[in-house]
C-alpha cells in the first residue's frame, strides 16, 4: 500500500510521522556524551531528557506515555548511567506529568520550566544513587549539573518548537 | 492559551482501552527499568555487549570530532617566545645545579644494574599493547568512564592498565571490537595501590568522583602527608605495573589526604594500554580434576 499523496491544500505531516520525528530528536539529544571531551566532572546536561520533557510539555499527543522506556534505553546505552535508570525514571516522569496535567489545568512556560527542572533533578539524583556509592563526593558537582541542565530547558523547548512548527506548516 | 490536556477519552471504549494499555505499558517500563538497574548493580558487565555495540558506531564519529578539535587548537608554543632570554638563563642555572644530582643518579643506576645482574632478579617488562586516543567520556553521568579508540582487534582486554605520558589514567573495563571503555582513576569505584616516592610509604588511592583522589595510608598509623608528596603505583594487586606516577598531595594532612592526579585524560595526547602487570591466576583445580 502506498502512502496517500500529500495534499496541495496544506496538510501537516501525519501524527505517526510527528511522533517519529519527536523520538528522533530526543535520540539525537541523547548523543550529546559523544562530544570529544574527556570530562573529569559530570557537567553535560541530560539533553535527551530535556528534549523529551519539551515534547511532552508541548503537547501530550505527540509521544505516548510509554515512550520513556525505549528512549531511556537508548540514553542508558550512551550516557554511562547504569542500564535501566533512564528507562524507569523517564517513564515515571511521563506518568507523573500526566497526573499533573489533570491537576494543573492552566500552565504557562514558567510552570513547564519548573516541572522540567524538578524532573531533571530527580533523574540526576536517582541515577547518582543507582550508579555511585553513597560515599562518593559527587553531590556538589551534580547540583551544578542540575543548574546547567535547568538553565538549558528553554533552548530544548525552542528547538522542539522549531522542529514541530516546520512539520505542522502547510505545504 | 490553555495547554492541550492529556487524553480525555469521552465515551469511546476503544479510546479508553488504548489509554489504559498505554499506562500499563508505561508501568511495565518503570518496573523493568528498575529490575535492569538492580541487575546492573549486582553484575556490572551484564550489558557490556549492548553498550559496546553502540560504542562501535559512536566512537568513529567521536574520533572524527576529536581530530577536528585537535586541528582547531592553537599551538601552546607561541607564548614561549616572550621573555625568552630570562627563561634560558634560569634553565642554564637549573642545569648546572642538577648536574651533580644527575651524575650521582648515573652512578647509582650502574651500580643497581650490576647488583641486579648479581641477584639475577627477573624484571617483568610492561610491554605496551596499543597506543590510542581517548575520544569521549560519560560527561553527563556521575561515573567516570572514557572511551578508547581501540578494542579487541588491537589486543585490548579488560583489566589492562592505561597510562598517559604524565601518569596513570585508569584501566580497561569493557572491550568492544574497535572501542573499549576505560574506568578513569577518578571514578568513585577505582582503587589503586600506591607508594610514596620519597620513602616508599604504602597507600591506597581511591577516586572521589569529582576529579580528585583520596589517598589513605595503608601501612603505618598516623602517617603524615605533606603538600607536594608524589605517589606512584606500587605494583601490589597485579594490575598496574610499578612506578607509574599517580597523584600529588594537595594539602597537609594525616592518614588521609586529597590528591591531584598527574595525568590529564583530556590532554590532546595518546593513551598507552599495557599488559596487566601479573597475569590472572589459573582457576583452582575442580574436584573432578583432582581425582
Amino acid at each position: 500500500m502506498t502512502a496517500p499523496r500529500p495534499s496541495k491544500f496544506g496538510e501537516p505531516i501525519s501524527a505517526r510521522r510527528r511522533s517519529l520525528v519527536a523520538a528522533g530528536v530526543v535520540m539525537l539529544g541523547s548523543l550529546l556524551p559523544i562530544v570529544p571531551v574527556v570530562a573529569s566532572i559530570p557537567y553535560l546536561p541530560p539533553f535527551g531528557l530535556l528534549l523529551l520533557l519539551a515534547w511532552r510539555l508541548r503537547n501530550p499527543a505527540i509521544l505516548p506515555v510509554w515512550a520513556g522506556a525505549p528512549l531511556g534505553l537508548w540514553d542508558d546505552l550512551l550516557s554511562g548511567q547504569p542500564l535501566g535508570s533512564a528507562v524507569s525514571l523517564w517513564t515515571a516522569t511521563l506518568i507523573v506529568i500526566d497526573i499533573l496535567d489533570h491537576r494543573l489545568v492552566w500552565r504557562t512556560f514558567w510552570q513547564d520550566w519548573m516541572i522540567a527542572a524538578i524532573a531533571v533533578a530527580v533523574f540526576l539524583f536517582g541515577a547518582r544513587l543507582a550508579s555511585t556509592p553513597l560515599t562518593a563526593h559527587v553531590d556538589g558537582v551534580i547540583l551544578i549539573q542540575i543548574i546547567i541542565a535547568a538553565a538549558l530547558y528553554p533552548l530544548a523547548a525552542r528547538a522542539c518548537g522549531r522542529v514541530d512548527e516546520i512539520g505542522q506548516r502547510p505545504r | 492559551m490553555a495547554p492541550p490536556v492529556a487524553s480525555r477519552t469521552g465515551f469511546s471504549r476503544r479510546a479508553q482501552y488504548s489509554v489504559f494499555i498505554a499506562y500499563v505499558a508505561a508501568g511495565v517500563g518503570v518496573v523493568v527499568g528498575a529490575l535492569l538497574v538492580l541487575l546492573s548493580a549486582f553484575d556490572p558487565p551484564a550489558f557490556a555487549a549492548l553498550r559496546s555495540g553502540v560504542a562501535e558506531i559512536t566512537t568513529p564519529i567521536s574520533s572524527g570530532f576529536h581530530g577536528l578539535r585537535r586541528a582547531a587548537t592553537v599551538p601552546g608554543g607561541l607564548t614561549d617566545y616572550f621573555g625568552g632570554a630570562d627563561k634560558i638563563r634560569a634553565l642554564r642555572k637549573q642545569l648546572a645545579d642538577e648536574h651533580a644530582i644527575v651524575m650521582r643518579a648515573r652512578t647509582i643506576n650502574r651500580e643497581n644494574a650490576r647488583l641486579r645482574a648479581l641477584l639475577r632478579a627477573r624484571d617483568v617488562d610492561p610491554t605496551p599493547v596499543v597506543v590510542a586516543r581517548l575520544v569521549n567520556s560519560s560527561g553527563s553521568s556521575a561515573r567516570r568512564f572514557a572511551t578508547l579508540n581501540a578494542g579487541k582487534f588491537q589486543g585490548v582486554e579488560p583489566g589492562q592498565p592505561v597510562r598517559g605520558p604524565e601518569g596513570l589514567i585508569g584501566r580497561v573495563l569493557e572491550t568492544g571490537l574497535n572501542a573499549s571503555r576505560i574506568l578513569l582513576l577518578t571514578d568513585a569505584e577505582s582503587i589503586v595501590p600506591v607508594r610514596r616516592t620519597r620513602d616508599g610509604l604504602p597507600a591506597i588511592a581511591s577516586g572521589r568522583g569529582d576529579g580528585t583522589l583520596d589517598i589513605r595510608s595503608a601501612g603505618s598509623v598516623n602517617a603524615a602527608f605533606r603538600r607536594g608528596d608524589a605517589f606512584v603505583t606500587s605494583g601490589t594487586g597485579g594490575i598496574y605495573p610499578p612506578n607509574i606516577p599517580v597523584a600529588r598531595i594537595m594539602t597537609d594532612a594525616r592518614d588521609a589526604a586529597l590528591g591531584q592526579p598527574f595525568a590529564n585524560p583530556d590532554a590532546l595526547d595518546f593513551a598507552l594500554v599495557q599488559r596487566a602487570f601479573l597475569p590472572a591466576l589459573p582457576p583452582p583445580p575442580t574436584a573432578t580434576e583432582a581425582k
